[in-house]
């Protein structure tokens, strides 16, 4: 199965996952700083910046699209709940 | 019909009238006397207010949050006292909670015309919370954001999280009354309305902060830096007395409530490092001395022992605030970890324990869950958990004991920064 490498910037940890896990399977087993509450796309607790590879995570969704303009997201912000690693990326807790 | 004037003799549940207390500035509130439990986590001995304001400019009049939905009648009866609907332009919430959005769909039928000013993380809670009425237009506002009432101007402050993700607060430039929604408030019913009329609600004050702020202190810090240079003449919030006797020492004692909470006994250059224990025969007990000791070897960290039973509550909460390290042992009995280790890690909601570094040890008989059970909590309360935790089958030999204390050295390094929680590991290696 294809890999790849998320890295945790705020507690410097990065995990080798199978392309395809959610952000939020890993950061919570961690114990990386981004916070949760739904967890289904609807609050927008977990966004996240994605301060490297951007483009290795699966494309937003229309409604998690919504869900970041109610929140003010920034241009590389993402809901940490939503987005699927497919390629090596590093992010942080907005 | 004209607003009550404010005199000693004050008694706002004789009447259903607006209570001027600044010049076209009014409390058209409602009155809660007989509410012994808010929001399931706090009591309320004395019952609450749910305050509401009316601003009347030379342009029209702002309506500042409305009621809990039972209490309209009231709120609409102060309102009327003193403004008609069509005259109102502006509706501001500071906070959508349902004790103050509940009279705001009636409101807004009645005032159609008026804009509805929110932040903009009230606008998905707008809409969870007014089933039926989603197409209300509202604006969004942030700090430096103001809307004019033509000869008075309302400045928007964004104050996130003081308790809710979009609470803000709104301030009266000409008249310097800042209008703070849940900040500075409490539950406190008392008909003479005024800070200095009242009676003692000093402990209704730092009880509401104590379970409403405490866990957002340092979103409270960040309000305080908005609000510390504002002129201020009077303090107006969501419930509780109008703050119009020197209101900036709330806002001082804010401040005092936001920092440390224990004498400083921890150097700066310290990190503290607490260990939770509850043990029946003895040998998780001597789990948690050895962890301690390996800790211990570490320059720069402080290790305390606390054995769970001999230990109240509240004060642990207080210590757990404080600390940068919490280490929790725990025998397996029938499956689970003990009581009153799961006592204190469902008291925790007043605090936040985000970041902190957290791990789990204890001895078993035959499966050991709780260690795991324990470390699963932790990262629930977004804690981080940098090593898997240390489990032992009934007496530990020894070997096991070299093994806890080499635990414990090691989260103490994590702690310090010398060992990183760094390096690579892979997705299958995670609990």
């Amino acid at each position: 199965m294809a890999k790849a490498k998320i890295t945790f910037e705020d507690i410097e940890q990065t995990v080798n996952v199978p392309a395809g896990t959610r952000v939020i399977e890993v950061s919570e087993k961690i114990g990386a700083g981004i916070i949760y509450g739904c967890r289904e796309g609807d609050c927008g607790t977990c966004m996240m910046h994605v301060t490297e590879g951007w483009n290795n995570l699966t494309e937003p969704s229309v409604l998690e699209e919504k869900v970041l303009k109610e929140n003010m997201a920034g241009r590389h912000d993402r809901l940490a709940c939503q987005a699927q690693i497919l390629g090596d990326c590093t992010v942080k807790p907005t | 019909m004209r607003g009550i004037a404010v005199s000693r003799s004050i008694d706002v549940s004789a009447h259903r009238q607006a209570v001027e207390f600044a010049d076209g500035v009014y409390w058209i509130g409602a009155l809660d006397p007989t509410l012994r439990s808010f929001d399931i986590i706090l009591t309320t001995a004395n019952g609450t207010t749910y305050n509401s304001y009316l601003v009347k400019g030379s342009d029209g009049v702002a309506v500042i949050d409305t009621v809990k939905e039972n209490f309209s009648d009231e709120f609409f009866a102060r309102l009327e006292s003193e403004a008609r609907y069509e005259d109102i332009k502006v509706i501001v919430l500071n906070h959508l909670e349902p004790d103050h959005s509940g009279a705001l769909p009636e409101l807004m039928r009645r005032a159609p015309q008026a804009q509805l000013y929110i932040s903009q993380r009230a606008t998905s809670m707008l809409k969870a919370l007014l089933h039926g009425d989603e197409n209300l237009p509202y604006t969004t506002v942030t700090t430096g954001d103001s809307v004019s009432l033509g000869d008075r101007t309302l400045q928007f402050l964004h104050t996130p999280f003081l308790h809710w993700p979009d609470t803000q607060c709104t301030y009266l430039e000409e008249e310097g009354i800042l209008f703070s929604g849940d900040v500075f408030g409490c539950h406190y019913c008392d008909k003479r309305l005024f800070n200095d009329l009242v009676g003692d609600f000093r402990f209704s004050f730092d009880y509401y902060y104590a379970h409403i702020m405490r866990p957002f202190k340092k979103h409270v810090m960040d309000a305080l830096k908005l609000i510390e240079p504002l002129k201020l003449s009077q303090i107006a919030p969501t419930h509780g007395p109008i703050l119009r006797e020197r209101p900036r020492r709330y806002v001082t004692h804010y401040r005092e409530l936001s920092t440390s909470s224990l004498s400083q006994g921890i150097g700066s250059d310290e990190q503290s490092m607490i260990i939770f224990y509850m043990s029946s025969y003895g040998n998780t007990a001597r789990m948690a001395e050895a962890i301690a000791e390996g800790a211990g070897d570490v320059d720069g960290v402080r290790v305390s022992l606390y054995d769970l039973e001999g230990g109240e509550t509240d004060p642990f909460v207080d210590l757990i605030e404080e600390a940068d390290a919490l280490l929790f042992g725990s025998p397996t009995i029938n499956g689970d970890a003990v009581k009153p280790v799961w006592d204190l890690l469902s008291s925790l909601a007043v605090v936040n324990l985000k970041g902190k570094l957290g791990a789990a040890f204890g001895s078993y008989g035959w499966s050991g869950e709780a260690v795991r059970m324990i470390e699963d909590r932790m990262r629930g309360l977004k804690m981080h958990i940098p090593r898997s935790g240390m489990r032992v089958k009934l007496i530990p030999t020894a070997e096991e004991l070299e093994a806890c204390h080499a635990f414990g050295l090691e989260i103490a390094e994590v702690l310090v920064g010398k060992s990183g929680s760094g390096g690579v590991i892979d997705f299958a290696d995670l609990a």
